[in-house]
């Protein structure tokens, strides 16, 4: 007896209880919707998580001058410098065994003005390690060197939605733009790196020589006169313990900052990459949901299919009476009874595919959550569904199979 | 080709009621000739069916041997026993049992899937037999929208299909009213007259009656085995008809 004649009796048996069959694969449908959905989200959001890492730069450590408080009134964290440029070379210089580099950083914003155009945005006073701390790197142009550094050169490296701004699509490399009337030449374009995790433009950035910052963009504020800076952004080596290297850098700056036992700290350490991991942590969380509610699904579903398989036996059985007085073996009964069962969760496979591939792309556009769609979560979650019509089908067509013919025929 | 289509000898049937065993047959040694229409008969509880389900090798006999055909089929594996009644025997029934809404050629076909045939193939035979049994216009009706006599036609086309040597019909009018029956019975001895041998289980004299030998079961043994001369239902069919 062929698979394919098998395959037609399964069909012709499953068309004639449609709304059985129907109702039967819904456990099924559910399960491998829940699957697709689940795989989707999940590894949309890991996706998300890790292009962030990397544009962040990978093991990354934050220090941020402490919140302080003055006369009873807090300020925000980083308000106040209570962190310096020197803190930062102290760092690279004490702890290279762990450190690849550290790059202190001033943070302004203001009015940047290029011809007729002009824009709002953020500027970093920064050093050269700057560019490999965060790993940016340039789509046009050079960064600067440390002797412009030094000498407070007025250049800048400007990010990718300034550059739009200002100069549209003509390159802005040796143009001039002013920052609180210092003209600076641009001497470099960073590379795009979309969003940050708060959803802020990274590219919207101008970066500068930190002494030029200092000295020459920020010179009237009263900051500008100490070496102090608003964050220092330290790149760990790679395979170091990033807990550990937290630690030394912590320690180090309590000893600098002449901080007693017991003293709060003046500084804020923020581990980057951790904070990012736990975020697609909380995502995973989601997925694992998912994931325990599509098995049980599934679970359910199959026993559901064990449940209408046993009816359709008892139903059938003068059916496999006959079949077997006419020459059917009991492989044929087991082989036609199981196929059905395979049938079936197929069946209700293939629609929760389509189901589950409609639902993440809905849940995509409504959460506005990332969806990443996978042909080898799909394939896997058919293949599941076909794996449970095995299981679940094999009980009910080996008690058809083991049918006597003579009983099975006398059956009423 | 002098060899008997069916020799038993010594077949026995026992069957385990709780812990007493119950013999349902015992000890019969019998040989049916081809071309032989045979009419076994008997109360209920005579062994009759159990007879008839070992002949159409649904069963294992308890003890004793049954060759068909020249083929020792006492123990043969299940899966060897689905092989020889696919091929050697077609079955007649009293409820006809049918497959529901499934057209009367695939239900004439169904034994052919059996054997692999393809589909242009079985439909092929099967509507040769549906012509023979007088069914050509009815070869996509469904069960449910024949009459019981053309349903039990279809049935017969069905038990013909493989080429058996041997037809098997359990109480095949049973079902019927008795002008239907004797149709049926005349459908029989025309299959018969073309050279299948036929073993029919009938509890009615009437019946019987049609058959050139009777034999007769009682407590598991036969009791009476004699020839008969058998009356023409063709006949018998055209008189009522007339």
């Amino acid at each position: 007896m062929n698979f394919y004649a098998t395959l037609l009796i399964a069909l012709k048996a499953l068309r004639v209880n449609l709304l059985r069959s129907l109702l039967t694969m819904l456990g099924i449908i559910i399960g491998v919707a829940a699957v697709i959905v689940m795989i989707a989200v999940g590894s949309g959001a890991q996706e998300k998580v890790e292009s962030q890492i990397k544009s962040l730069g990978s093991n990354l450590l934050m220090v941020f001058s402490a919140s302080t408080s003055q006369g009873g009134a807090r300020a925000a964290a980083g308000a106040t410098h209570t962190i310096s440029e020197d803190d930062a070379y102290a760092i690279a210089r004490e702890l290279p065994e762990y450190l690849v580099g550290t790059a202190p950083t001033l943070r302004g914003s203001g009015q940047v003005v290029a011809g007729n155009s002009n824009w709002s945005t953020t500027f970093f006073g920064v050093t050269p390690d700057y560019f490999d701390v965060r790993e940016w790197s340039l789509a046009e142009g050079r960064a600067f060197e440390p002797a412009e550094v030094n000498g407070a050169a007025k250049v800048a490296v400007i990010g990718q939605t300034v550059a739009t701004s200002l100069f549209g699509d003509a390159s802005p490399i040796d143009q001039v733009i002013r920052i609180r009337t210092v003209p600076l030449t641009v001497i470099g374009v960073l590379a795009s790196k979309g969003q940050n995790l708060s959803g802020n433009d990274q590219d919207d950035v101008i970066l500068m020589p930190i002494t030029t910052a200092r000295n020459r963009v920020m010179g009237a504020t009263a900051l500008a006169k100490s070496r102090s800076v608003g964050s220092i952004s330290i790149k760990a080596r790679e395979g170091v313990d990033l807990k550990l290297a937290e630690e030394k850098v912590r320690d180090l700056l309590r000893q600098r900052h002449r901080l007693q036992p017991g003293q709060d700290d003046d500084f804020t350490l923020r581990n980057m990459t951790e904070m990012l991991q736990a975020r697609e942590e909380s995502s995973r969380v989601m997925a694992m949901l998912l994931a325990a509610v599509a098995s049980v699904s599934l679970l359910v579903g199959g026993i559901g299919i064990m449940n209408i398989m046993l009816v359709s036996v008892t139903e059938r059985t003068r059916e496999i009476g006959l079949r077997r007085a006419v020459g059917a073996r009991s492989g044929d009964i087991l082989r036609q009874f199981l196929i059905e069962a395979i049938t079936l969760s197929l069946i209700g496979g293939l629609i929760g595919v389509l189901l589950g591939l409609g639902g993440a792309q809905l849940i995509g556009e409504m959460a506005g959550w990332p969806i990443k769609l996978s042909p080898y979560a799909t394939a896997l979650a058919v293949s599941f569904a076909a794996a449970i019509g095995i299981f679940f089908g094999y009980y009910p067509a080996r008690q058809a199979a083991r049918l006597s013919p003579i009983e099975a025929l006398r059956h009423e | 080709m002098n060899a008997p289509l069916i020799r038993t000898a010594d077949l026995a049937k026992d069957y385990l009621l709780g812990d007493t065993r119950v013999p349902a047959l015992q000890g019969v040694s019998l040989e049916i000739a081809r071309g032989e229409f045979v009419a076994v008969m008997g109360p209920s509880g005579s062994g009759k069916s159990t007879f008839m389900n070992l002949l159409g090798c649904l069963d294992h006999p308890s003890g004793g041997e049954y060759w068909l055909d020249g083929e020792a089929v006492s123990r043969l594996s299940d899966d060897a026993l689905a092989g020889l009644r696919n091929r050697r025997i077609g079955f007649v029934f009293q409820h006809f049992n049918l497959l529901p809404r499934t057209s009367a050629l695939d239900n004439v076909a169904l034994p052919l899937l059996y054997r692999g045939l393809s589909t242009a193939a079985r439909h092929e035979r099967a509507a040769q037999r549906l012509a023979q049994v007088g069914l050509s216009e009815r070869i996509d009706h469904h069960p449910a929208q024949l009459s019981g006599g053309q349903q039990q036609r279809v049935a017969i086309a069905r038990a013909l299909v493989g080429d058996p040597a041997l037809v098997l019909a359990d109480e095949p009018t049973g079902a019927l009213d008795s002008r239907t029956g004797i149709e049926i019975m005349a459908l029989l001895q025309s299959l018969n007259r073309d050279g299948i041998t036929v073993v029919l289980v009938t509890h009615e004299r009437d019946i019987a009656a049609y058959a050139s030998r009777i034999i007769s079961f009682r407590d598991g043994r036969v009791v009476d085995d004699r020839t008969n001369a058998r009356r023409d239902a063709g006949a018998d069919f055209a008189a009522l008809s007339a």
